[in-house]
């Protein structure tokens, strides 16, 4: 497992806007993790540098115990757009993310076969991408995160172009896969119900420059309901509290 | 294509040739020079009795694949270094800028010079047109890629190899694609060209040998045999592609 020290990261984009002031943040191993913020508040940014797609400007990250273990990788992504590609088949999908582990094939195999069928996707291994319908193609990329074991998850927007219904279905396959491995995970949201319901904290972001304004603690014992947590009059105030500053 | 569609499609060339038979009996042509269909139709069918059609053909497509393969292969890889790389797009473009537009006609004459009289001449004629349209559309195919699949590629770590053929080669092949398409039109051009001197057989030949022995019923049946030749290759590719590129269906 691995924990994340974000430390005085400033990003300036080539324009010169300033997209990330001197964010600081640390996450502990085996957490959960929900960014929120408005949009332009550089949180896709601090997400990109964090899994190594972008470089500060200034400031680093300092992972530790962040190496992959045998089998696996250092860390994975699942973004927000269809990022299965639409010349693989599902499984094939799957399989590439293993490219330069240099596993047997047919250990590959049973790994993909296995995550396939955790995310419900079991019989959509021979389908390709645009056979299947949002939500899936979202587990199917869900499934090639976790089947590299990777200590550390990004997630950017995963749910975000989803209906709401796929969104909260989705957030309880998320949870129960999370809670088996325990991975840390940072999950990029502007959904703010979505971060209540899955982080053990969140994290909200102001933007102009973006920069951390407040972490929240959420105090919601495991396993949780994403649908029976709406009920619980913690739930709304946790929401009001964030709306608040975002406001 | 819709029925309707395919109707048309089917109409079109028979109403043409029915116009051409009409106008030449009504001598608005003069059948010397625009002999009938009918006529035409009978000297194929005698040409290819004969056995010429079937060896010239073959000659003419042999030389159209070899040089389409030997332009092709290395015109797809630089394209996709030049796509992926900048500086490798810096060193060539301007190379293709001055090169391409050098009508490849015009250096026949210097590929006879530098290869003889050989077949390899008339391999080099097709390579040097397919060599730069392969390159150039590879690169625009590999350019549009959608750059979520390159951070894919990136976030989760994907050797070079594997990246190069299993997400660049097969996000560009619809320009591929494109590219073969236009290199098939190019290549029968330069293959029958390259024909006309310094050989004793395919098309380009029996057009040009034709031409000198003021045989016009030979030199329409050789130009109905390039032109079926090139309709049948461009449909062929056309099935081609959609097995090649099963994940298109869809989208259509």
């Amino acid at each position: 497992m691995a924990s994340i020290s974000v430390e005085h990261l400033f990003k300036r984009y080539p324009s010169g806007t300033l997209a990330l002031s001197d964010v600081n943040l640390d996450i502990g191993e085996g957490e959960f993790v929900a960014v929120v913020g408005p949009s332009g508040c550089g949180k896709s940014t601090l997400l990109r540098i964090m899994a190594e797609l972008d470089t500060p400007t200034e400031g680093r990250i300092v992972t530790e115990g962040g190496a992959g273990r045998k089998g696996g990788l250092p860390s994975a992504v699942v973004f927000q757009e269809q990022s299965l590609f639409p010349w693989m088949r599902v499984g094939e999908n799957v399989a590439f993310a293993f490219d330069s582990l240099g596993l047997p094939k047919s250990e590959v195999r049973r790994r993909v076969d296995k995550e396939l069928a955790l995310v419900g996707l079991a019989n959509f291994a021979n389908a390709y991408p645009h056979e299947l319908s949002g939500g899936m193609k979202q587990r199917a990329a869900v499934a090639r995160a976790f089947a590299v074991d990777p200590p550390v998850l990004y997630m950017d927007e995963p749910f975000g172009a989803l209906d709401e219904q796929t969104r909260v279905g989705l957030a309880n396959e998320l949870m129960s896969l999370w809670e088996r491995t325990r991975k840390t995970v940072v999950f990029i949201t502007h959904g703010i119900e979505e971060a209540v319901t899955l982080a053990d904290r969140v994290v909200v972001l102001s933007a102009h420059p973006g920069t951390v304004k407040a972490i929240i603690p959420i105090d919601f014992p495991r396993p949780r309901d994403a649908v029976a947590l709406r009920g619980e009059p913690k739930f709304g105030e946790y929401v009001v509290r964030i709306w608040d500053l975002l406001r | 294509m819709t029925r309707g569609e395919r109707a048309v499609a089917i109409a079109a060339p028979i109403s043409i040739v029915l116009l051409w038979q009409i106008a030449v009996s009504t001598r608005f042509l003069n059948p010397g020079l625009f002999p009938p269909p009918s006529e035409i139709a009978a000297n194929f069918v005698a040409y290819a009795q004969s056995g010429e059609l079937a060896t010239n053909t073959a000659w003419t497509l042999g030389r159209l694949i070899i040089g389409c393969l030997i332009g092709g292969v290395p015109g797809t890889l630089i394209g996709l270094a030049m796509g992926m790389n900048r500086w490798v797009r810096a060193y060539f473009q301007p190379v293709i800028a001055l090169l391409y537009p050098i009508p490849k006609i015009a250096i026949l004459p210097l590929l006879y010079f530098i290869f003889g009289t050989g077949e390899q001449a008339k391999w080099a004629a097709v390579a040097v047109g397919v060599f730069f349209l392969m390159a150039i559309n590879t690169e625009a195919g590999v350019r549009q890629i959608e750059p979520i699949y390159l951070d894919v590629a990136r976030a989760y770590r994907i050797r070079p190899a594997s990246f190069y053929f299993r997400v660049l080669l097969p996000g560009a092949l619809p320009n591929i694609y494109a590219g073969i398409k236009l290199s098939i039109g190019i290549a029968i051009v330069l293959a029958v060209a390259s024909e006309f001197q310094l050989t004793r057989v395919g098309l380009g030949f029996a057009i040009f040998n034709a031409q000198q022995l003021l045989d016009v019923d030979r030199l329409y049946a050789a130009l109905v045999a390039v032109s079926l030749l090139g309709c049948i290759l461009t449909y062929g590719l056309d099935l081609t592609e959609r097995w090649a590129i099963p994940w298109r269906r869809a989208r259509k």
